[in-house]
């Protein structure tokens, strides 16, 4: 495929604004990350407010026995430091004894946690050596004041890191594909660079700790998600080396990143691409419906997830939509290279100030907005069609046969607004 | 610390929201990290609220730490003020923010605002979301209800309706109902809140004869400011249930000064059915039922009332997860001849169910997900609730109209009489046995071997088995009720050291469950 690099976006300032943000912290990770690791277990060190944020965003799912909770701090606990490792002890053990199948128990710091600097790190290295089931017990930071809702993610992955066996010497180069994934996407992915010649293709997360794949210096990373800068530095520093591509979203990216993939490797892109043949025919002819909805339309991101930039590079190229603004929490320059090459110009904005980016919206008046579910109604009650973003992260989007799938996400509440006669 | 995978109240910050969310006119500044502003999603999603919630967050991040938090919060102050020009700022600080000490407080008065500013001390690590609501609301009404200009014009007796707040469950509908009640009676609404009031409304609560607390849990230390403040009497009976209905309309009279009336035949001029129906004869089978409550303490207590005398069911358990109320709850499960249960772990909550095996469950949303797992209908009767019960039919829980929708609501779980008689009659029918192929799948669809896959092995086998013909006998049994059947069975013969259950176990337990 052919890409016009249109020279507008990378070079264009980023509004970089500070203020209030509508967003969620990276505990909210925790809700996707704990599916796809199935005998890990989040604990949130944190306050109620902790446990209220969890159970919002986890809807029903918290009604599943799920493998997350809250070790809620309470004012005795606030009194003195010592008695802190004691109470964190006696959760944990009640915790492990309750929930045996348990083999990785992440101690998840939060902002409370972390103000009264309550050394999570070490006490996973204390619970890890003393715990009677063997329990692997690490720390990471999902807390609003370090990280912004996928950033949970990768702290989390970055903790896994350290965790991953060496190569062994003289290992075959391996390929690492870092993102959690649902797992009909990864099973895809899995399929077409393994039938491009891929001898060793493994992903981060794994279901079990036990699968954790190896990595060295002949590990080639792949990144999945935008939001993995932690984790991609920390494979570096074990020595693995970053494939340059932009993120496997709608069939422009899908294809760019498994040829980024197969050169790295040192095959012959076109042969990724011909295996491919079929599915991009189905996701082509399916993106065709949903292009005649999006085409022409005007589209406004409000910064939540770091997939903004992928996703309006889609929408803008793929869908034929207007970029009015597109905003991300953090912007990764690096890893986004190749996305902010191929972006029409547009304002990119880092950061927020919730109130002045509702001001612009409104005064631009979109067709449609890509912001959170407290944004959502608000705005719709104003007359502006809204795609709510946290469905981006729950629903798989990634890969060739999902590509209509991610479309029609945008499509429907646009379509919904045109056949309600109310 | 406390082990918590689900919790019945949210931080007090988040109380403090509910009656910022409630009133107009209010704005609240809360210092808080990034990602507290979750909870604006509580009212756009669950209330299904169509503006943004009145509060700005500072969202400050770990670089922000060194010292500038407390710029951060001036200038959200400052620029909250501009913006949306309220006639009260609230101020105070989430669970991370208390921490680190910035005094809200102090900040927002050192800033000269041209408006009142009401500091909050909400202790998150001691108190909870509904102390949270009441300690705010009760603030706004003391820094406002400075004032009496009662009798000023209107001839009738009025009255204050203190508690509905944003994120209520029912709220909406009990004010209309109430507020609807009280002009028949001859009494005027002086001021509603918080709900719908602005400050300015709250300058007047002192205009009222007497009060009415709604919803203790929020307006308890309201009202008991207001009666100290003016001397204005507090309307304390809660009006749910049919019963609950009449002693509120008692009281009301009584405090207001008017003469008695005839609350039956008031009752049916608003159309009230609850009474008709439960005496008619399909609700004969819900006599003795076996319920357990569990809730806020307003209403669980309420709903343990309506349940025994109202409907005929046999209260098995009482509980709530308010701490500041739970003296009451105790004094109400003594009624019923119980303990109380007072807890918010849910843990406790679903082992006391599952101990109890009642028949129905009239709870939260938790308790609803705990009575669908163990197999019993459950009805909703208190928040937290999810956004279904924020309908947008009329609904309420309080007045002639709520009893209407208490009897629906709590009856429609249950197997209705006619139908409960039906299946039991047919059971040994071919049509109707359980293993039994729906008929709507006709003649073609394939008939099931009698599949003992179905039903799980029994918990106890090793010390407790089935004898053949007990199993059959137990399948006999109609599948809503088998499961509470077997457990009955197994605890008998367990406890009586049986090794093997036999049809006459089954019947000797069957018998000794039935007293």
């Amino acid at each position: 495929m052919n890409i016009s690099v249109s020279p507008g976006a990378c070079a264009a300032p980023v509004l970089k604004e500070r203020g209030q943000r509508e967003v969620f912290c990276g505990l909210t990770g925790i809700i996707w990350l704990h599916r796809r690791m199935q005998d890990a277990f989040f604990l949130v060190v944190g306050s109620r407010t902790c446990a209220h944020l969890l159970q919002s965003a986890a809807g029903v799912m918290i009604f599943a026995e799920p493998r997350f909770a809250t070790a809620i701090i309470g004012e005795r606990d606030l009194a003195g430091r010592a008695d802190l490792d004691d109470e964190l002890d006696r959760v944990v053990g009640r915790l492990l004894a309750r929930r045996p199948e348990i083999k990785l128990l992440f101690l998840v710091g939060s902002c409370p946690s972390e103000v009264i600097k309550l050394d999570l790190g070490r006490a996973a290295a204390r619970l890890s050596r003393v715990n009677e089931a063997g329990v692997r017990v690490l720390a990471y930071s999902g807390s609003g004041i370090e990280t912004t809702f996928t950033e949970g993610e990768d702290a989390c992955l970055a903790a896994l890191v350290p965790e991953m066996p060496d190569t062994a010497p003289g290992a075959p180069a391996s390929l690492l594909v870092v993102g959690a994934l649902p797992d009909t996407v990864e099973a895809q992915f899995r399929s077409l660079l393994s039938q491009a010649g891929i001898d060793r293709i493994d992903f981060l997360p794994q279901r079990r700790l036990a699968e954790l794949a190896s990595v060295g210096p002949r590990t080639r990373i792949l990144l999945a998600q935008p939001f993995l800068a932690a984790t991609a530095k920390a494979l570096e520093e074990r020595g693995a080396r970053r494939i340059p591509a932009p993120f496997p979203i709608g069939i422009e990216g899908t294809t760019l990143w498994l040829e980024a993939a197969c050169r790295a490797f040192g095959i012959d892109p076109a042969i990724v691409s011909k295996l491919a043949e079929a599915p991009k025919a189905r996701a082509a002819a399916a993106l065709e419906r949903a292009r005649s909805a999006l085409a022409g339309r005007s589209v406004f991101f409000f910064p939540d997830s770091q997939l903004e930039i992928p996703l309006a590079r889609f929408l803008a190229r793929e869908m034929s939509m207007r970029l009015v603004e597109v905003g991300t929490p953090y912007l990764h320059r690096q890893h986004l290279a190749e996305e902010l090459a191929m972006l029409p110009p547009v304002q990119i904005s880092e950061g927020q100030d919730v109130d002045l980016q509702l001001d612009r919206c409104h005064a631009a008046r979109p067709d449609l907005v890509v912001c959170g579910l407290g944004l959502a109604n608000p705005l719709e009650a104003a007359g502006i069609a809204t795609k709510w973003s946290i469905e981006l992260l729950f629903s798989p989007i990634h890969g060739y046969e999902q590509a209509a799938d991610l479309a029609n996400l945008f499509v429907r509440p646009l379509a919904r607004r045109a056949m309600l006669e109310v | 610390m406390e082990l918590s995978l689900w919790t019945y109240e949210g931080p007090p910050h988040v109380g403090a929201m509910r009656i910022a969310s409630a009133m107009r006119d209010v704005h609240y500044v809360l210092h808080s990290p990034q990602g507290d502003t979750y909870a604006d999603l509580l009212f756009t999603m669950i209330e299904r609220r169509n503006t943004r919630p009145p509060v700005t967050y500072t969202t400050f991040q770990a670089r922000d730490l060194g010292g500038d938090t407390a710029t951060l919060f001036k200038d959200a102050a400052r620029e909250a003020c501009e913006r949306f020009r309220p006639q009260a700022l609230l101020v105070g600080a989430s669970c991370t923010a208390e921490l680190i000490q910035d005094d809200p407080g102090g900040l927002a008065r050192a800033l000269g605002l041209d408006v009142p500013v009401i500091e909050l001390e909400l202790p998150s690590y001691q108190r909870k979301e509904n102390w949270g609501a009441a300690e705010t609301f009760y603030q706004l009404v003391r820094t406002f209800a400075v004032q009496s200009n009662r009798s000023a014009t209107d001839a009738r007796p009025s009255c204050n309706l203190l508690g509905p707040a944003s994120l209520g469950f029912r709220h909406r509908d009990d004010v209309r109902e109430v507020t609807d009640l009280l002009a028949r009676l001859g009494v005027r609404v002086n001021v509603t809140a918080p709900l719908g009031a602005s400050p300015a409304d709250l300058a007047r609560l002192g205009d009222a004869d007497f009060n009415i607390s709604l919803y203790p849990e929020i307006a308890d230390p309201a009202v008991r400011y207001l009666e100290k403040r003016f001397g204005q009497k507090t309307v304390r009976s809660i009006p749910i249930g049919v019963t609950g209905t009449r002693a509120f309309i008692d009281e009301v009279l009584q405090v207001a000064g008017l003469p008695a009336i005839d609350a039956e035949s008031l009752g049916r001029a608003c159309g009230l059915r609850l009474p008709w129906y439960s005496r008619s004869v399909d609700s004969t089978y819900l006599t003795g039922k076996r319920v357990f409550v569990f809730g806020d303490a307003t209403h669980a207590i309420a709903a343990a009332r309506v349940a025994s005398r109202e409907f005929g069911f046999t209260v098995v358990g009482l509980g709530s997860y308010s701490r500041e109320q739970a003296r009451d709850v105790r004094e109400a499960a003594a009624l019923y001849g119980l303990t109380a249960l007072i807890t918010d772990d849910h843990l406790d909550v679903e082992s006391a169910i599952e101990a109890l095996q009642p028949e129905l469950v009239l709870g939260t949303q938790m308790e609803r997900h705990i009575a669908k797992r163990q197999g019993i209908g459950c009805a909703v009767i208190s928040a937290p609730v999810h956004v279904q019960d924020f309908p947008a039919r009329y609904s309420p829980q309080m007045g002639f109209e709520g009893a209407n929708v208490l009897f629906d609501t709590w009856v429609h779980p249950l197997m209705m009489g006619l139908e409960e008689h039906l299946l039991a009659m047919f059971r040994e029918d071919f049509e109707f046995h359980p293993d039994a192929q729906p008929s709507h799948l006709g003649a073609a669809a394939p008939v099931l071997a009698p599949a003992p896959a179905a039903e799980p092995e029994p918990v106890a086998a090793a010390e407790t088995g089935w004898a053949i013909e007990a199993e059959r006998e137990l399948r006999r049994i109609p599948i809503f009720v088998r499961g509470k059947a077997r457990r009955n069975t197994e605890s008998f013969a367990r406890e009586r050291g049986l090794s093997l259950i036999t049809v006459e176990t089954l019947y000797d337990a069957k018998a000794h469950f039935s007293r």
